[in-house]
């Protein structure tokens, strides 16, 4: 094995947590069980390496895996720990191939871990990297399949042993749209692993090093709160996000549209945005921040809400009246802001068509 | 309706008389060892300061913190076993998994897995096994534990598996006490499970101290009920306290809050508590204290009860002052309930901020002469660093910067001179007993946390059935029916489940039944 990169550390997996969390952009599903999870097994003496995308050879086939399901039945149903491993052992035999790594779908939210945990399992090392960067809610809206991996075969597994090939797959969209339907009989909350995608491919298409961003981010958090520092200040500092909006929470408007927690949570300014308001869309992930009814942030770039006083990232679901936050926009990477990947990630997307995409400028 | 309100705090043992909404009297009185004497002292002193006979009480409120601080010290804990349902699903974290090792060790670490549990649905993950725990009892009884907490996945949607589980352990297991999590907590299986151990493990204990408690109020003559709050501020009858101990965590705060609201008159403000050992900030909205969002910790375990978000410094009446080389250092450590033999004006030779400020002239309490020897400058830069504190803290609570007026309660209060941080100071009459007085306005409530298909039922139809459970669970809770009223309604769509599933909580709260 490669003896590039570096082994995961138990002490790396809170920090690990912590960014993913701020990087899940409000949705992307709590990583804390997948932290507990990923902890009992390196005390048990798994050892899963991080792997940069120049580590292994062009022809090296390399598995997505993740969770899929609802949040709140991940924190009720904890897994049974080799879901994924074993999505990931039915795509191998359905493709006839071996996996020489596993890479996220997913960084942001509790997907970060899934790979880690089935890379625990299979002996492997994860790839340093993503297919968003961040979170968003569908099987599709990664750069894997914007860039033309192919959907079949797939698989998806559950903790009773149940495991459904996707044999032949027509396109993305019908994945997701099988998976999800399977994931629901399968109590909604599933492992899933999509077909095998050559090293060659997956160095040109994953949002590169967005493990050890998403480590070093919670690193900060975990360092600024122990110095006593002002978290959302040192987050900014040190990883290129820009204040956008201080507030308080006035108002969150929930609906369900097409099974997604949709809505809006209003926002009073406080501190420098003292007299404006402010307003998210909200679908899973924080999608659109207003502020004096201008677009400012849009996705596919990050919108994150950090707890004012403590730095803490607040998911969509928690939030409520009366919370003072810190609004906060990082630029999702390059192959996200392609005019290919805005047909699936941009405004458009996510049905804002009266919004035109501008990326969002990197902090000075 | 005559009744008193009892806070038992690490320090001190507050009481108060009330009538309606006026505080007849109030005392203080140290907290003892053995928690009855101090109760039944403070009893005896608040009925003979209030001129009243005690058989016109009607009923003693009581809040504790008797059961976090049994947790936090790690002391009086049962051996007990978890037992969760489930399997295979979440057999990749056992019971106990994210608690701090030491007080894992002191309850035993007993987790077992077995089968059973419900999917999101109320479809069945796998049928309970009898044989397997049957099995489990019998290593639990060669343990020689006499404590269950029995924890199945998706019970708050169906407890059916638990309370079939319970039965068998029940009868397997003669005499064991029994915790069922759906009893306690609300979805999220880790930190209703680390609640539902955390209760079982105070099961004897609860039966000591309930039992210490109803003594203590036989022996003051009074023939009232009583009951106790839990962390929201609303009562619980004594037999079912003893049953779920857990229930108590928080309830100082959210007393004194609650307590500070009722003796102000303010709705909206920031309370800073002065203890003996501690301050507790937390910010008032619509007089009940503002509820943290993020998982609350008690002792290192994670739960999910609705706590107030209050935060703790170490700063109080009987904190040390130490002159160190960065200047004066104010607490953590400090004297507790000794203030009234160590503090050097009552006789010790321990430094307290309790000196400093009578030393200032602006308290009168013990031997002033004791601290005669305090310079001008030590007492202004002691006075100066306490100030600073304080403000850090109320700086952290405020949720605006309209500039709300901060309400000081707590036998420590006399820290405070002028004030905070440019922000109006309230004293109110009563301060030093606010927590006392908010146990005895307490109310009764009802709470439900369930998920619903709106696809079938509609959501109207779905929002009456949980306020109709909440307003039952009230009334068996001890609430008078018709006083009752949703205080808290929340409804969140949940994200890719079908049929419009949605998690609706709800709490109803009422006036005490009593008759």
């Amino acid at each position: 094995m490669s003896d590039k990169g570096y082994l995961l550390k138990e002490s790396d997996l809170l920090p690990l947590s912590i960014g993913a969390a701020l990087l899940g952009t409000g949705g992307g599903g709590n990583p804390y069980v997948g932290m507990l999870r990923a902890r009992e097994l390196i005390r048990k003496g798994a050892s899963v390496r991080v792997l940069p995308l120049d580590a292994l050879p062009d022809d090296a086939w390399v598995g997505e895996v993740g969770g899929i399901g609802a949040p709140v039945v991940g924190v009720e149903k904890i897994e049974e720990g080799g879901e994924c491993f074993r999505a990931m052992r039915a795509v191998e035999d359905a493709a006839g191939v071996k996996m020489s790594a596993l890479i996220s779908a997913e960084i942001g939210g509790s997907n970060s871990l899934e790979p880690v945990i089935a890379a625990a399992y299979a002996g492997l090392p994860v790839i340093d990297g993503d297919g968003m960067g961040r979170a968003f809610p569908e099987v599709q809206m990664t750069t894997f399949f914007i860039y033309g991996a192919k959907a079949a075969p797939a698989a998806i597994a559950d903790e009773k042993g149940n495991v459904v090939v996707f044999k032949e797959v027509f396109d993305m969209f019908w994945l997701e749209t099988f998976a999800r339907s399977v994931s629901i009989n399968m109590g909604g909350g599933a492992g899933l692993a999509i077909a095998p995608m050559a090293m060659e491919f997956v160095r040109r298409t994953a949002v590169p090093g967005t493990v050890s961003q998403a480590l070093s981010i919670g690193h900060t958090v975990l360092d600024a709160r122990a110095k006593r520092q002002n978290v959302v200040e040192r987050v900014c500092r040190d990883t290129g996000a820009t204040v956008f909006f201080t507030g308080k929470i006035t108002d969150v408007r929930r609906e369900v549209s097409k099974g997604f927690a949709a809505g809006h949570a209003h926002l009073s300014g406080v501190g420098d945005w003292a007299g404006s308001e402010a307003r998210i869309a909200i679908q899973n992930e924080n999608l659109v921040l207003w502020v004096d009814g201008v677009p400012v942030i849009m996705v596919p770039d990050l919108i994150v809400n950090l707890e004012l006083d403590t730095g803490e990232p607040i998911t969509t679901e928690m939030l409520r009246y009366g919370q003072r936050v810190a609004v906060i926009g990082l630029p999702v990477h390059e192959l996200l802001k392609t005019p290919r990947a805005l047909e699936i990630v941009g405004p458009h997307a996510f049905g804002y068509p009266e919004l035109t995409y501008v990326p969002l400028k990197s902090a000075v | 309706m005559i009744r008193i309100g009892i806070d038992v705090g690490g320090t001190n043992t507050d009481a108060v008389v009330m009538e309606g909404t006026q505080v007849l009297a109030g005392v203080k009185a140290p907290t003892s060892p053995d928690v009855m004497t101090g109760v039944v002292e403070a009893l005896q002193a608040v009925l003979a300061a209030s001129k009243l006979d005690a058989s016109a009480i009607d009923v003693v409120m009581i809040g504790t913190t008797h059961f976090t601080n049994a947790v936090v010290q790690r002391r009086d804990l049962a051996k007990t076993a978890a037992v969760r349902l489930g399997l295979p699903a979440t057999a990749s974290l056992p019971p106990m998994v994210d608690w701090p090792e030491d007080l894992r060790e002191t309850i035993g670490n007993h987790g077992y897995l077995a089968h059973g549990g419900n999917e999101f649905d109320g479809r069945v993950i796998s049928p309970l096994d009898e044989a397997e725990l049957l099995g489990i009892a019998a290593d639990i009884k060669a343990k020689g534990i006499n404590t269950i907490a029995i924890t199945s996945v998706f019970s708050p949607v169906s407890n059916e598996f638990e309370k079939q589980a319970g039965e068998i352990f029940a009868k397997a297991l003669p005499g064991v006490h029994i915790t069922l999590s759906s009893d306690i907590g609300r979805i999220g299986l880790l930190e209703r499970e680390n609640a539902a151990i955390m209760n079982a493990c105070l099961r004897d204990l609860s039966k000591l101290v309930i039992e210490a408690f109803r003594k203590a109020i036989t022996e003051t003559g009074i023939k009232g009920k009583f009951f106790l709050t839990q962390n929201d501020g609303t009562l619980m009858e004594a037999a079912f306290a003893e049953q779920f101990p857990v229930l108590t965590f928080a309830s100082g705060p959210t007393n004194s809050m609650r307590g500070a609201a009722f003796l102000s008159g303010v709705a909206e403000a920031i309370v800073v508590d002065i203890g003996g050992t501690t301050s507790d900030v937390g910010s008032l909205h619509k007089g009940f204290p503002r509820q943290a969002t993020v998982a609350v910790e008690v002792g290192g375990v994670r739960t999910n009860f609705r706590m107030p978000d209050v935060f703790s410094i170490g700063l109080g009446g009987g904190s040390l002052v130490v002159e160190t080389d960065k200047g004066i250092k104010v607490g953590p450590q400090s004297v507790g309930y000794r203030i009234v033999t160590e503090a050097l004006i009552f006789g010790g030779k321990t430094l307290t901020t309790s000196d400093v400020i009578v030393a200032s002239g602006r308290a009168d309490l013990g031997d002033k002469s004791k601290v005669a020897h305090l310079t001008a400058d030590f007492i202004d830069r002691t006075q100066a660093r306490i100030m600073s504190m304080l403000e850090d803290c109320v700086e952290r609570s405020r949720l605006s910067p309209e500039p709300l007026p901060v309400i000081v309660v707590g036998g420590g209060s006399i820290l405070v001179n002028g004030p905070i941080g440019g922000l109006e100071v309230v004293k109110p009459n009563h301060f030093a007993v606010a927590n006392a007085v908010g146990a005895a306005i307490a109310q009764v409530s009802g709470e439900v946390d369930r998920v619903y298909s709106l696809a079938e039922m509609g959501r109207e139809a779905a929002l009456d059935d949980a306020k109709a459970r909440a307003t039952d669970a009230a009334v068996a809770a001890g609430a008078l029916r018709s006083s009752i009223e949703i205080v808290d309604v929340e409804d969140v769509p949940l994200a890719y489940l079908p049929g419009n599933a949605t998690r609706i909580r709800v709490k109803a709260v009422g006036e005490l039944h009593v008759g």
